[in-house]
This record gives structure tokens, sequence and C-alpha cells, in this order.
């Protein structure tokens, strides 16, 4: 729903991160460009508006343009102003109230709430194990009542039987009290779809509502919208009252925009997505991943966050002193190694990186076992201390015995043996060339890890991009993976100059 | 609620334009407003020509084509007073300079009998009501005219086009749920050449754009129509949705290729969406526009008149 906006945001993104320094004016150009890109994702205007001026406040405030990695930062704000607006909870359908739960569809026309109401209620069913009713209150489309009966028989959820003739608030009192005679927990009321400045049927739903006393009242709203979604939200909102939006139609290519101008204009919380047809295709809403899937960004920010809480910073400092020498040895995979568990392994690791969903998706599962990375520490923990300072020392007899301590075998030894290698010999170069970071060493690493399973990175950062691309399948490389990051080796965008967000080791000695 | 009901039997007759103001009266209310908030005793500058662009992109014009119109008003004009009303006509005459192109009557062609019409378009953008709509304004002309219930997926949806059938007196050809819409639309041919009907419209289920299984399954409808009749259909129409924002663009663009569209209709132009994308779909493909849709009743449906819709949008008076 949003690949838009996430390449045009990852656009603006990469031109701030791939710098140092940012004066006012890159910053403003972004916050143009942030704009326009909301702009095309159909955000509202006011909406597009209000956050690109949340933003540039707090980037005075943060005091962005003086930090080490202006670039991130600004990213992280505008991540941080994204879950602010999306919300930063996920919030469910609540059921807390005496039965019969009165749950109330409302809308404009043709925005899917029928649908919703069955897929809805089929959850309540199957997940909460609850009695459910669903009434149609829809008297003016064509046949609308019928569908919703039909969905009923289809997927085995009660509906109240159809009476000829009978208006809106009528059947939403034999709905309320069939539910209380039946022992029913829930029920579903279905309106017809309406105009927000439609006076007289939003009278109606008004009595509808004083009637039924609706503990949730849900906005069934087309993802497609455009400008318009801040009347429609806002109207439903003051004139009936909201406690909760359903986005529908997610699984179109849609912008998405209406998601963020609605939540805006009403302060409620979008509970449910319709990903599809099909009654099972309703997913709750996680404003934080959908935060991140906007930005491409992964989660940066939880890999920040992750990175300062389990990085030692005294030993990276140390680690990048070594590097610098050239002195990389085993110990220091190991300490590597260690660290990618600790973030999560590799597929935590990629998958918190900036646009690296699509090439994770890719490379499936196999190629990001992790039992890879166990059975490397196993390696190098059955070596002795000597083995691990100077791997040179390995012969043969060495290496069996090795292998049988860490029940592995002797190529994969070799494999180990040639990874650490490359990784020595590109961090001295890196090292050279005035390395910055730990997170350089854990590129490399990763880059070597995955030798096993995937061709090797070339050296030439334009050949580098064209493999990514094979392997990503992605039309130009996600931000932090352009060419420029990937000239400092290694893999992932989590290698060289200008690569992965501030942190703390080496950069600190940067002005 | 009276002015809501749907009665097909005496539909209130208003002038077009009326009618059509009306509907996008709210729509334009907005506009019109900031449009007097912007322009009242100000100088043209770059400042009033981005409120203005602002203006239009609220309007769904999307940001090229809203620049673009903004950009032409300011031309030779910069550093001028202009006054709201001047301003509004102004830029009703620019927009209704990029919508004339795209502005065609829905016409039927009497020497093709049956005259064929598939009507395409996403889930709930306004399909089977416009159907419904246009058989109703065709039936007044003196037409006979058969519908073919061509969503055999959604529930009831087969219903909902035999109530409009019967509303307007039109036979309905249909098929089990589920069953084959190509072949469908097949026999429903054959069935108005026997009868000797006027005009076949062919309703089709709702698809998003992105979901290749049900647009090659709409590409067989139409190979299958034409099959039957290699010039059919003689209109293949997309209904959108006025709410629509930039998505709309690319959904002309995949149905264009997909279903061979030759025009669009829009509607819920009863609403306050301004349906803005109209002039950036008419800038981009100039696929002819013929009729709007304002309201849920049976003659909710007007003619699209270019100057007329860019009037109504910016709010200039007649
Ligand atoms: N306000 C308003 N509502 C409209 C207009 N045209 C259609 N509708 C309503 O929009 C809703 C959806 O219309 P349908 O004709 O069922 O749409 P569809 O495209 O056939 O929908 P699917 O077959 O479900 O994809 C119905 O409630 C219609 O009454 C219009 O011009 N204005
Ligand atoms: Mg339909």
């Amino acid at each position: 729903m949003f690949e838009n906006l996430q390449d045009r945001l990852s656009g603006v993104f990469d031109k701030l991160t791939g710098r140092g320094a940012l004066s006012e004016k890159d910053v403003d150009e972004a916050l143009r460009e942030v704009r326009r890109a909301l702009l095309e994702a159909d955000v509202a205007l006011p909406v597009a508006r209000a956050f690109v001026e949340k933003v540039r406040t707090r980037a005075v405030g943060h005091e962005v343009l003086k930090s080490v990695t202006p670039g991130q930062q600004v990213v992280k704000i505008v991540h941080d102003a994204l879950v602010d607006t999306l919300g930063a909870e996920a919030a469910e359908i609540s059921l807390n109230a005496p039965a019969p739960v009165a749950i109330m569809m409302v809308g404009l026309q043709g925005s899917g709430k029928t649908t919703s109401t069955a897929k809805i209620a089929k959850r309540l069913m199957k997940r909460e194990k609850r009695k459910v009713l669903m009434a149609s209150l829809d008297t003016r489309r064509p046949a609308a009542q019928e569908q919703l009966k039909v969905l009923g028989e289809q997927n085995d959820i009660p509906t109240l039987a159809i009476v000829e003739g009978q208006e809106p608030v009528a059947i939403a009192r034999r709905a309320m009290e069939a539910g209380r005679l039946g022992g029913y927990d829930v029920v579903l009321l279905d309106s017809a779809g309406r105009l927000h400045v439609d006076e007289a049927l939003m009278a109606e739903i008004t009595q509808v509502r004083d009637l039924a006393h609706p503990h949730e009242t849900l906005l069934v709203a087309d993802s497609l919208t455009g400008q318009d979604a801040v009347n429609v939200a806002e109207q439903f909102q003051s004139r009936i009252g909201l406690t909760g939006i359903v986005l529908t139609r997610t699984d179109g290519d849609g912008r998405g925009g209406a998601a963020l101008s609605m939540r805006h204009v009403t302060g409620v919380p979008i509970k449910l997505l319709g990903t599809g047809e099909k009654i099972d295709e309703l997913e709750d809403f996680d404003p934080r991943r959908i935060a991140g899937r906007i930005l491409g960004q992964g989660d940066v920010v939880s890999l920040v966050e992750k990175a300062a809480e389990t990085i030692d910073a005294e030993k990276a400092e140390r680690m990048a002193r070594k590097m610098k020498k050239g002195q990389f040895d085993l110990d220091d995979l190991a300490e590597q190694l260690q660290q990618m568990g600790k973030m999560g392994g590799m597929a935590g690791v990629l998958g918190m990186l900036p646009g690296m969903g699509k090439i994770k998706k890719q490379l499936g599962q196999a190629q990001l076992d992790d039992s890879i990375f166990k059975r490397q520490a196993a390696i190098i923990s059955s070596m002795t201390k000597q083995e691990r300072r100077n791997p040179k020392v390995l012969n043969a007899s060495r290496k069996k015995r090795v292998a049988a301590g860490s029940g592995t075998s002797v190529p994969e030894i070799n494999r180990l043996l040639k990874m650490h290698r490359q990784m020595a010999d590109m961090m001295k170069q890196m090292g050279k060339k005035g390395m910055k970071g730990l997170f350089g060493g854990m590129g490399g690493g990763m880059g070597g890890l995955m030798g096993g399973g995937m061709p090797e990175m070339p050296s030439d950062p334009k050949e580098a991009e064209r493999l990514l691309q094979q392997m990503g399948g992605s039309g130009g490389l996600p931000p932090g993976l352009g060419s420029n990051s990937i000239a400092g080796g290694g893999l992932p965008g989590l290698g060289g100059p200008g690569g992965l967000p501030g942190l703390p080791s080496g950069r600190g000695k940067k002005k | 609620m009276s002015e809501h009901e749907t009665n097909p039997e005496k539909p209130e007759k208003k002038s077009l334009f009326k009618r059509m103001k009306e509907g996008l009266q709210r729509s334009t209310q907005a506009l019109s407003e900031g449009v007097s908030g912007i322009f009242t005793k100000r100088k043209l500058d770059g400042e009033t020509l981005q409120e203005l662009e602002d203006l239009l992109i609220m309007a769904d014009m999307g940001l090229d084509q809203a620049a673009a119109i903004a950009e032409a008003v300011g031309k030779g004009r910069y550093n001028k007073e202009v006054s709201p009303e001047e301003i509004r006509e102004i830029l009703a005459e620019e927009i209704a300079a990029v919508l004339a192109p795209v502005e065609k009557p829905f016409e039927i062609d009497s020497s093709k009998k049956p005259f064929i019409v598939l009507v395409t378009g996403v889930n709930g953008s306004g399909k089977t009501t416009t159907i419904g709509k246009i058989g109703a304004k065709l039936k007044a002309e003196g037409k006979s005219v058969m519908f073919a219930a061509g969503d055999t997926f959604r529930a009831a949806a087969i219903d909902q086009l035999k109530i409009w059938g019967e509303r307007i007196g039109a036979p309905v050809v249909e098929t089990k749920v589920g069953g084959d819409a190509a072949g469908l639309a097949f026999e429903a041919i054959d069935r108005a050449k026997a009868e000797g009907t006027d005009v076949l419209l062919i309703d089709t289920a709702g698809r998003l754009q992105n979901k290749a299984g049900l647009m090659a399954e709409l590409e067989k409808v139409v190979r299958v129509i034409k099959k039957r009749d290699p010039e059919a259909p003689h209109l293949s129409l997309l209904v959108l949705d006025a709410t629509t924002g930039q998505n709309a663009i690319n959904q002309v663009e995949v149905f264009k290729e997909t279903a061979g569209l030759t025009g669009l209709i829009m509607t819920k132009l009863d609403g306050t969406a301004r349906g803005g994308i109209l002039v950036a779909l008419a800038g981009r493909f100039g696929l002819p526009v013929h009729l709007i849709g304002v309201g849920e009743g049976i003659d909710d449906l007007q003619s699209f008149n270019a100057k007329n819709f860019a009037r109504a949008i910016t709010g200039a008076q007649k």
C-alpha cells in the first residue's frame, strides 16, 4: 500500500544520509521533498503541512545540524513523526462492554462496509469464540441486505432476518433485541453508505447510534481515497463519534495517504486493514510496523536503539583500533558473531536494515539460517587461544581436532578461515582509508559470513550494486545501500563510510 | 430524507447545469472560499500562486497538474491586482481548456445492434448503479436495453442488477454465482442479437488493477466479446469514484491496457470530493469523459460538460 511513499522518501533520505554535514538549506529542501512525497501519496494537504512543520520544529530543536549524523537524525525524526501520526500503539476491537456489544459500521458508499462487517464477525467468532449476529441496515442500495445475508450463509454467521419495508432505525432496534434474546455477545450493524454531508442520512445514523449505543463505531474507508479523506473522517467523527477506522483495499496499490490523513484529523486509531476480497483477509493495524514500511527503513530506529543497547562502546573502540592496524583475529570475529546473535541474528539485522526487506524475502529462510553463526562460533570456541590469535598455525591435524571438538567439518573450518582472511584484509584496507565505526567491521563480517550462501561481494561498487540488484531484484538500491556505502567494502549497507546510523564508537571522533 | 428517496417513477427534472451545480456545490464551497481568501485585494505573486496551487492539490488534481494550472493562471498577471471573481474565471478557463478535449457525450451508434457497452472499475466505484442509470436514460430515449450480470463473484451482485432491471424494465442475462463472466458476456450478446436489443450493458465484478489474475479474467471477457463481434465492446468504460486519489491514474493506465478503455465516467460527485483527478487524467490520457454521477437516484447522472465542471470546481458563477 505504501510503496510509492516509501520509494519517494527513501530517495529523499538517500540524499540526506549520503553525506556528513547538513546545512539548513539541505534540511529545507529535504522537507520540501517530504511534503511532495506525502502529497503524491494522497496525504491530505493540511495533514502534510502539519507533518512537515512538526518535523521542522523537532529538527531545529534537536540541533540536528550540529549532530554527527544529521541525515540519520532527520530520518529518525520523520519516523517518529510518522509513528505519532499513525498512533504509537496498535488498537484492537474492544468487546469490553455488557453483551450484546453493538459494533456499528459506517462510511461512504462503496467503501467496503458489508465485506468488512462479515470479516470482523468471522474473526470474532473464530478467534474470540464470540456469538455474533450481523444485521444490515442498508435499505437503500438494491440487494444490500441480501448481500450480507449471503455472506452470512457462506460463512456460517447468523444474520438478522430481513423484513421488507422496515426502516434502518427499526431494524437496529430489532437487531439489538434479537441480540439480547438470542444470547449473542456481539451485534454488528452494517449501515448504508452515506455521504458525510447528507444531513438526513447523518441524522438517521445518529438515531441508530442513540438506540444501539455501539461500543465500537468503525469508519470503513477506502485506502485509495484522496484529499477528501479529511473531510469524510472529520465529519463522521464530529457527527457520529468514531472509535476506530477500518482501512479497506490495502491490497491495492493505493498510496495509503488516507491512513495518515484520517488518523491525524480524528485522533481515532486505525484498527483493522482489509487486505483482500476473501473473508479472512483482514489484518491488525500495527502503526510502528507500517511506519517502518513507509519509510522503507525497515526498522532503523530499533536497529540503532538495539545497537546502542548491546554494543559495548569500549569494546567497539578497541576493536576499531585493532582493525585499523589490521589485527582482526578470530576472537574479534567471535565477538562479532555474538553481537549478531544479540541483535536478533541475520534475519533480525537484515529485517531492521533500510530497504533490506525485499532482499531478505528473496534470500528466503534457508539462507538466513542463523545456525551457521552458531556453528562458526562453535568452531572458534574449539580453538586454542593461540589458534584464535594466529589462525595461520592451524594445520591439517589441528583442523581435524577443531572439527571434532565443534561437531563440524574441515571444509567448514576452511571456509571460516577464508572468510576471516578476507575480512581482515578488507578491514586493513578500510583502516587505511580511515574506517569509521564498528559497523564497517560488522558489514564485512556479514559479507563474509554470508559468503557460503551468497556470491562474494566484489570490491568495485558498480559491480557490487549490480550483484545486489540481482539478489534483491529491486530496481535501484535501498537507502544506505547506495554505491558510496558499498564502496566501504563488505555487504549490506552496514559497511563503510556513510553506512549506518550513528553508532557510538569511531564516529564520535568525527567533528 | 425525501430528497434521497430514489424514486425511479418520477424523476424530478431540473436543468442540467443546476443539477450538476448542486451536486458539485459542496465540493466547491471550500475551494471557492479558498480562492476568495487568497485573492481578496491582493497582488498575484508567488505566494498567492502557491496557495492557489495548494487548493488545486486539495481537489486531487495532482501536483504536476496543479502546478501547471497555477502557472498558467500566473502568466502575464504577475504583480497585478486580481479580484477573486476574476481569478475564479481565469482558473475555470484554464481547467476547462484542459477538460474540453475530453468532453464527449454518451452516444449510441444505432447502426450497431446491439451496441455493446462494457463497464469496468475497482470495487465499489459505482459500476452497477451507473449501469442502472444509463439504462434508464436510454430507455427514456426510446431504446431497448439489456443488462448482463457479469459480476458473478460478489455476494448478491446479480440481485442488485436485477433490481435495476426491474426498475427500468430491462431483461437481465445472468449465470450462476461463481459462473464464467466471459461465457455470460458471450451468451448475452447472442441473446441481445436474437431479441434485436439496441444496447447491451455488461456489468463486471469490481477488481483492483494490481490483481493480475482478475485483470487477466477481464481481458478474457473482452476477448470473448470480440469473438462475437470484432468491433465490440463499442464502448469500454471505466467507472471512477471521485473520492479516489492519485491511484486513479494507475487505474486508467491498467484498465486501458486490459479492457481497451474508450472512455470514463466519474461517480460520487455529490459529496465533497472535487474530482480534480479528472483534470490530470485528461492531460495524461485524453480519454473521453462521458458522464458523471451525482447521487444514488436513477436520474442522478449527467453528461460531462468541461466548462460546467471547471466552473463548478472553481465556484465561478454563471
Ligand atoms: N453518493 C453517490 N453514491 C453513488 C454514486 N454512484 C454509486 N453510488 C453508490 O456507491 C455504492 C456502490 O455502488 P455500486 O454500483 O454497487 O458499485 P460497484 O462498482 O458496482 O460495486 P462492486 O460491484 O461491489 O464493485 C452504492 O451504495 C451506490 O448507491 C454517486 O454518484 N453518488
Ligand atoms: Mg457491482
